[in-house]
This record gives structure tokens, C-alpha cells and sequence, in this order.
């Protein structure tokens, strides 16, 4: 018997808070969290203040960090949007329709959560390089997709496609079949009740999804490193430019990029709870 | 007669031309071929190039092993402080109401969308020679940046989220009802939890647990920030692979590789294996007449 001081047995009446443990967790999980991630967190903005305002400029603004953004940003964007896309088709056929292979298939979808980043990133390259299973058969026609900014959007396309299908799976599961069936009889094509009906009622798990699979993007280092070819100005990520300050030892210039893109994630954090809240709300009240 | 002939057009309405359902599952099926199928086939391949030979050699290297060690080491610490921590976490925010509940929740999702990079450059920033704690561990000859205390405290920052994220949910959707009857029975706070509680959510934490360890392995890019790449102390098996590519020794990269891979494989089978278990409880717990007790 463990001798917990929060169970008093001789309570009678229910109080309003019945369960005990509530100040043992919450002051442990608040505790945990300062502990592993806000104060390291913090020292990544103090550190940035020992910056002058116009050396924090510099060093984020300079132009092959531009650059890194570009890139960072523009493949994560396009990554993003196929995954849109096609994460939109593989949730639909494993939603609606059956075929062989199904539950293997959608087991399959979360091969990108589970393999770690840095064994997708060499064998997409083993791939994708001029000598590789694909990329043999498109270097004569003078595609590269391996060693240059291809690469890092299929890199990309590769870690956030679970994103957009995880989201938009459980909400396509639950639209109302009924909904389809009244519009079909009011007379409506079948690609009216899709563009009328199915995809106003997926398109805030659609837009929760993209945002995740950007947010993801953006921060991506693992895979995409080893197909990039990484050059300077052409292919080189921003987590790159960080690790190369680093190994130059210029901790404060990696500190200011670092910041930078800890603003970027954190309000890409507050996009995704809002359309996550819109989603809620917009199942909410409809059901 | 009329009416079936209606009810096949509604039919009819809610679902597609049979080319275009063909077409839709081609395509789909194609896409997942060679984004995904490929890649995995790609790594399994490489690693056998040069016969099974080569690859048991390349396995059997010192530096494998203390890479395949440590990757070993650190998720048995991580994993674990996580699952405590998520456990805690859910607690807190699915069974009471208090201010500020929706911030803590969002901050415990932080980790997962900051860049792994960032990650590991804290723990420098906090640890490293010229960070905050830097002089002090120098003096007492401690080190935690660029030795395992480092990889472990970057790793925890990656999965913190994991097994938080997945009771939490699961525990609001169940409510307090249960535990709540268990208290005014008499039980304590932890014979409630063991009791009660943690029958109830012992799927979603299991398929937490997984998921954290996957990414707990697999970690990269954070881990290398504070690894300090050296070989046969504080490489993890990731690391190690990069070390082995860069190198050009391909064979050798796969072959540590296809053991993360196979890691991946092994999580998804259990993570299917859990959510049909899971299923089947449902419709179990759903053909089961209310009246009548479960067991």
C-alpha cells in the first residue's frame, strides 16, 4: 500500500476535484518541460541578445543565408503541396475504395514516421544519383534529380507525406454518406458533390496537414543533406548553414539563424492549433 | 422495381466510374511505389550488393557494434523519461480544467516543430564550453555536449512530444467517470491509476512508446550537433551511417542502415498489430448487451 498523502479516504462528500494528483503532475510536467526544452530554448535568445542589432542583421540577412531560405522555404512549399495532392488520392483510395493489398498499404503510409531520416536520405540517393536505379534511366535526358534543389522537394515530399494522409483519413471516414446521396438525387454530377460537398468538409484537415508537412519540411536535415549535394548559394538548407557556423565555431551567427527559424516554427505551431481548432469546430457543427 | 432502379443511381452517385476508381487506385498505388517501396527496397539492396558475406562483415565491425550500443543505450534512457512525462502531462491536462491549459498543451507540441538542428544547437548553447553551465562542467570535469549525456538530452528534446500526444487525446475522449467511481469506492490515487486508468489507455501508450523509440533510434540530425562524431564513443548508429557513406564505403552504410530500416519495419508491424487489437476491443466491447457485465 502506498501511502499517498493526496487520498484521503475520510472524505465523505465529493469535492468538485475527486481525482488526486493533480499538483504531483502538473508540477511535474511543468517542471520536465522548463527543464528540457524552455530554458535551453531561452538560451537560444539570450545568446542572440549579446548580438548588436546590425551583427544579428548581418548574419541573418547575408546573402548566402538568404539564399538558404529560399530554398528552404520554395521546396518546402512545393513539397508541401504535392503531398496536398497526392496525400489527398492515397486518403481517398484507402478510404473509399477496396482493392488488394489495402491494410498493407496503409501500414506503409507511415514508413516515413518510423525509417529514420538519415537511411531515407541515402537510399532516396542511391536512387536518384546518375548511376542509380531511377536516376540511370533520366540522366540521359538530361534530368537530374539527385545533388541540386530537386532533391531536397523530393527529399521533402518523401518525410511529409504521412502528414497530409494521417489528417485527412479520419475526416474522410466520417463524412456523411448521406450528404453525397441527397446531393446526387437534387441531381448534382458527381465531381459537383466532390468539389460542393466532400471537399468543403476536408479542407480544414487538408490545410491542418499542408501546414504540418511544411512545418516539417522546414526543419528537415537528416534526408535531405546526403541529396542535396549541399552548395552554397544553389543547394545548401538553412539547418546546414546553422551546422556550418557551428563547425566554424561562429556560435553567435548560428545562434541568430537558429532564432530565426524558431520564430518561423513557433508561428507555424500557433497556424496548426488554429486550424486544428477550425477543424474541431467545423466537425463540431456539423455532426 | 422503380425504386431499385433509383436506389442503383444513388449508388451510382456516390462512388465513381469504375476507370476512374481504376485510375485513382493506379495512381495512388504509384505514388507510394516509388516514394516509398523503392527507397526501402533501395537500402536492402545496397547493403546486399556484395553478397551476404560483406554484409555480416560489415555488422560484425567494432565500431557497428558501439554505434548499435549506444543507439541502444540512448533510447532506454529517453524512452522511458518521455513515457513518465507523457503519462504526467495527459494526467494533468485530460482530467482537470485549469488556466493556461491550452498554452501547456501547445508548448508540450513545441518540440516537434522546431528543426532538430536548433534542438541540438540549445543543448551547445546550455552545455558547450562557452554556454551557460560551460565553465562550471569544465572545472568539475563533467561533460555533457559532445559525450552521451548530450545525444540522450537532444533525443528527449525530439520525442518529448510522442507518448504525451497520444494519451492525451485518448484520455480526454475517455473522461474521468471511471476513475472518479474507483476514488469514492475507496481506491487510492495510484490503485486507480494501475487499476483503472492504465488498462483503459494501455494500447495508445504502447503505440506511443513505439513511435517515440523509432524516432528515439533514428534521431539524426539534433544527435549530431552535440555528438562530436567520435568514432566508437559517441557514435549513434545514424551517425555512424553517415560516417560509413561519406566515407564511400556504401556496402558497409546500408548494412547498418538495413538494421534501421528493419527497426522501422519491426514499428509498423506492431503499430498495425495495435490498432487491429485495438479495433477488435471496440467491437467487442460493442456486440457485448449493456445490461450484462463484461466478464
Amino acid at each position: 500500500m502506498t501511502a499517498l498523502p493526496i487520498a484521503a479516504p475520510a472524505k465523505r462528500r465529493v469535492p468538485a476535484r475527486v481525482l488526486p494528483g493533480f499538483n504531483l503532475t502538473l508540477g511535474f510536467t511543468i517542471f520536465y518541460l522548463c527543464l528540457i526544452v524552455l530554458i535551453p530554448l531561452s538560451a537560444l535568445v539570450f545568446k542572440t541578445f549579446t548580438l548588436s542589432w546590425d551583427q544579428f542583421w548581418v548574419a541573418v540577412t547575408s546573402p548566402r543565408v538568404m539564399a538558404s531560405y529560399r530554398l528552404t522555404f520554395g521546396a518546402s512549399l512545393i513539397a508541401a503541396l504535392v503531398n496536398v495532392f497526392f496525400g489527398l488520392l492515397v486518403a481517398w483510395v484507402l478510404v473509399r475504395y477496396d482493392f488488394f493489398g489495402k491494410k498493407f498499404v496503409d501500414a506503409l503510409v507511415d514508413l516515413p514516421f518510423a525509417l529514420p531520416t538519415a537511411v531515407a536520405g541515402i537510399s532516396l540517393t542511391a536512387l536518384l544519383a546518375g548511376n542509380g536505379w531511377i536516376g540511370q534511366y533520366l540522366e540521359p535526358w538530361g534530368i537530374q534529380l539527385a545533388f541540386n534543389p530537386n532533391g531536397v522537394v523530393i527529399a521533402l515530399i518523401f518525410i511529409g507525406l504521412p502528414f497530409v494522409v494521417r489528417t485527412v483519413q479520419p475526416v474522410l471516414e466520417d463524412t456523411e454518406k448521406e450528404l453525397e446521396e441527397a446531393a446526387t438525387c437534387l441531381g448534382a454530377t458527381r465531381w459537383q458533390t466532390f468539389s460542393r460537398v466532400i471537399f468543403p468538409s476536408i479542407a480544414p484537415a487538408l490545410l491542418t496537414g499542408f501546414a504540418m508537412a511544411f512545418a516539417r519540411a522546414i526543419g528537415e536535415y537528416g534526408s535531405v543533406i546526403f541529396i542535396a549535394g549541399n552548395m552554397p548559394m544553389v543547394s545548401e538548407i538553412t539547418p546546414l548553414i546553422i551546422i556550418g557556423k557551428l563547425e566554424q565555431y561562429d556560435y553567435a551567427g548560428a545562434t541568430a539563424v537558429a532564432l530565426v527559424m524558431l520564430v518561423i516554427s513557433f508561428m507555424l505551431l500557433l497556424v496548426i492549433n488554429g486550424l486544428q481548432t477550425w477543424q474541431r469546430r467545423r466537425s463540431g457543427a456539423s455532426s | 422495381m422503380s425504386q431499385t432502379l433509383t436506389a442503383n443511381k444513388v449508388q451510382a452517385g456516390t462512388t465513381e466510374a469504375r476507370w476512374i476508381r481504376r485510375s485513382l487506385i493506379g495512381l495512388a498505388l504509384l505514388f507510394m511505389f516509388l516514394f516509398l517501396v523503392l527507397p526501402l527496397a533501395a537500402v536492402f539492396t545496397e547493403a546486399l550488393r556484395k553478397g551476404l558475406d560483406a554484409y555480416l562483415e560489415a555488422l560484425k565491425e567494432p565500431d557497428a557494434w558501439s554505434a548499435i550500443r549506444l543507439t541502444l543505450i540512448v533510447a532506454a534512457v529517453a524512452v522511458p523519461l518521455n513515457l513518465v512525462f507523457g503519462v504526467a502531462a495527459a494526467w494533468a491536462i485530460a482530467k482537470y480544467e485549469f488556466k493556461g491549459k491550452s498554452l501547456l498543451t501547445t508548448l508540450v507540441d513545441l518540440p516537434f516543430s522546431v528543426s532538430p538542428v536548433v534542438a541540438g544547437l540549445v543543448y551547445v548553447l546550455v552545455f558547450g564550453a562557452h554556454g551557460w553551465f560551460g565553465p562550471w562542467l569544465q572545472a568539475n570535469d563533467i561533460k555533457i555536449v559532445f559525450a552521451v549525456p548530450g545525444i540522450i538530452l537532444a533525443t528527449v528534446f525530439v520525442t518529448f512530444p510522442f507518448i504525451a500526444r497520444e494519451l492525451i487525446p485518448l484520455m480526454q475522449a475517455q473522461g474521468s467517470e471511471e476513475e472518479q467511481a474507483a476514488i469514492v469506492l475507496g481506491a487510492t490515487g495510484w490503485q486507480t491509476f494501475w487499476r483503472v486508468t492504465l488498462p483503459n489507455i494501455k494500447w495508445g501508450l504502447l503505440y506511443g512508446v513505439i513511435l517515440c523509440n523509432a524516432r528515439a533510434m533514428g534521431e539524426f540530425g539534433a544527435v549530431s550537433v552535440v555528438s562530436g562524431h567520435i568514432r566508437g564513443q559517441t557514435n549513434t548508429m545514424p551517425l555512424h551511417v553517415e560516417i560509413l557513406y561519406n566515407e564511400y564505403q556504401s556496402v558497409a552504410a546500408f548494412a547498418v542502415a538495413s538494421l534501421l530500416a528493419l527497426l522501422a519495419l519491426v514499428t509498423l508491424a506492431i503499430k498495425s498489430f495495435i490498432e487491429w487489437r485495438h479495433a477488435q476491443e471496440i467491437q467487442a466491447s460493442a456486440s457485448t448487451p449493456p445490461e450484462q457485465p463484461a466478464h
